[in-house]
């Protein structure tokens, strides 16, 4: 039998259902755009533009920064609850009785935390502009739109939602435990996000080039990462813990 | 449901010496068996037995240790597992609802799973079947516990399953829920559909099955009930008296149908080989000696003796 999207898309779409009525995933997909967004303007509203140009590009770094930890934290949260979740509600039997693969229930799973979390941050991104643009210094607009800030903004925010969605359904699925998965899996999707943050606060001074190459660097890390995570998905070790 | 003459013909499923071991714990081991098609074969044991751990086998979930079976006519191996999966169902012991969906869209997500084209109209079917049309759009969370098995069974009939696997479907129920779902098995047998009833509720296997098998990690017996009944315990029968005899050796010895006998609360049990010759042999004889016979009666053993004479020989095998 081949890949077949009826079946990833019924699991898709119950997924979606299912966030929609579930009191945390709604209240942290709603909380953490509020902070992202309040925090960084904070920070370039209050920024002396008459002060040396390092510091200021500092404070534009802290912003954009902001900004890329939404697409690690949102989806770790409902992608470590994933297996793990259904586990602990019986769901998870019913499920693999069905005839679908594990490539199409990793991929339904990944995609219902994958498509909220990049609209959402993109969503935030652009009120962070907007917003900068009416009521940040001119000078900081202009630092904002210099160098590969926008780009990086681009191109990591997908691409480090699909580290830390990948991650969070490993550690789900070897977890017997929802909050110490969300926990740990949290913690492991950050070590990308050090790199990205060296280059949004200038430490590393990167050419558009180089941004290109460290995304496809990342692409196929989160590429490699599913392949890891779909041979570490064994239903009888889910359902038995053999 | 009807079903050919061919499918008819072929039987559900073939296990021939099924083992699966964990590590160096023996889940179960050597297991052989037939079901037929439209049969209900009830598959019972005591906790530990293997019986969930042989049904997730047989439902791809597990990989056996070896052995091999063909579960809807198709081998099993890691191939086939997506394969077999679309032709069976399988209702845990849990029902497994996403309780935050409602019925409907319960039933809509295994719809496609199970990539069914006309999904409206089987919904409305296995609804029917469960007498849950009303319930549709209720939030699965909000049903009780017997609503969400029937939920539970609606879903597993969804895909007109070639065969119906049901790990303790009564587990955890009431009585009124408990009859609510023999009932709808029942009327599942009625259309035919092969049942494997995973249960260690005697009256329920003896109620709904064709045919069980007693599993304590090996297989023990195969057979129906009352095959199994004749199996393992000679015919006997069962006289009352109004006063007990004054010598009841002399007297049952003189009947030649009688091969033993032994004193009990109620009476006496008579071992004989044929009941239809001894009982009235032997009424002839208690009234000749002057007794007040309040009734002969064949024993009845029940599927619940056969299961304890078998499980407590276990026991006892163990121990020596």
């Amino acid at each position: 039998m081949s890949f077949s999207w009826t079946r990833a898309g019924a699991i898709f779409r119950k997924e979606l259902r299912d966030y929609r009525r579930n009191r945390f995933v709604i209240g942290t997909m709603a909380a953490t755009p509020v902070l992202f967004i309040t925090l960084p303007m904070i920070q370039l509203i209050a920024a002396n533009v008459s002060g040396n140009t390092a510091h200021l590009n500092l404070r534009i770094g802290l912003s954009l920064l902001y900004m890329l930890v939404i697409p690690v934290t949102m989806p770790s949260v409902v992608s470590a609850y994933s297996v793990v979740g259904e586990r602990e509600q019986g769901t998870l039997e019913p499920v693999l009785t069905t005839p679908i693969r594990r490539e199409e229930f990793l991929i339904a799973k990944a995609l219902a935390a994958f498509i909220p979390t990049v609209v959402i941050a993109y969503a935030v991104f652009g009120v962070f502009l907007a917003a900068a643009a009416l009521f940040a210094h001119p000078v900081i607009v202009s630092a904002i739109y210099a160098g590969t800030h926008v780009l990086v903004q681009l191109l990591f925010t997908p691409l480090l939602a699909g580290w830390a969605i990948w991650v969070g359904i490993a550690v789900s699925a070897r977890s017997t435990d929802v909050r110490a998965a969300q926990q740990l899996s949290m913690l492991a999707s950050l070590p990308p996000l050090v790199v990205v943050a060296l280059i949004a606060l200038n430490v590393i001074t990167v050419s558009t080039t180089v941004a290109l190459g460290l995304a496809a660097a990342l692409l196929a890390f989160d590429l490699l990462a599913w392949r890891v995570v779909a041979a570490m998905f064994d239903r009888e070790r889910l359902l038995t813990g053999h | 449901m009807m079903r050919s003459l061919h499918e008819a013909a072929t039987p559900a499923l073939v296990v021939d010496h099924l083992t699966k071991v964990f590590g160096d714990r023996v889940a179960f081991e050597g297991v052989s068996f037939e079901v037929g098609s439209g049969e209900v074969f009830g598959f019972l044991g005591p906790n530990g037995a293997g019986k969930t751990t042989t049904v997730r086998t047989l439902g791809t979930l597990i990989a056996p240790t070896s052995g091999s079976a063909i579960v809807a006519g198709i081998p099993l191996n890691a191939k086939n597992g997506s394969a077999i999966r679309s032709r069976i169902s399988v209702m845990p012991e849990s029902p497994g609802l996403y309780l935050r969906l409602t019925v409907m869209e319960n039933l809509q997500c295994f719809a496609g799973l199970y990539e069914l084209d006309d999904i409206r109209e089987r919904i409305g079917r296995a609804l029917r079947a469960v007498n849950l049309e009303d319930r549709a759009g209720d939030l699965c969370g909000s049903l009780s516990k017997g609503l969400r098995q029937r939920v539970a069974l609606a879903r597993a009939v969804l895909n007109d399953p070639a065969v119906l696997f049901l790990d303790e479907p009564t587990s955890g129920l009431d009585p009124v829920a408990t009859n609510e779902v023999h009932d709808l098995i029942a009327s599942l047998r009625a259309r035919g559909v092969t049942i494997f009833l995973t249960t260690h509720r005697l009256d329920e296997a003896e109620r709904l099955c064709d045919r069980v098998a007693i599993l304590n990690t090996t297989l023990r017996e195969v057979g129906r009930p009352d095959e199994l009944r004749q199996r393992l315990f000679r015919r006997s029968l069962d006289v009352r008296l109004h006063v007990p005899l004054h010598d009841p050796e002399a007297l049952f010895g003189a009947v030649p149908q009688v091969e033993g006998w032994e004193q009990t609360p109620s009476g006496y049990t008579l071992t004989v080989s044929d009941p239809d010759l001894a009982a009235p042999a032997l009424a002839r004889a208690l009234v000749g000696a002057g007794a007040d016979i309040l009734s002969i009666a064949e024993s009845h053993h029940s599927l619940e003796d056969v299961y304890l004479e078998l499980i407590d020989e276990d026991v006892e095998a163990r121990s020596t």
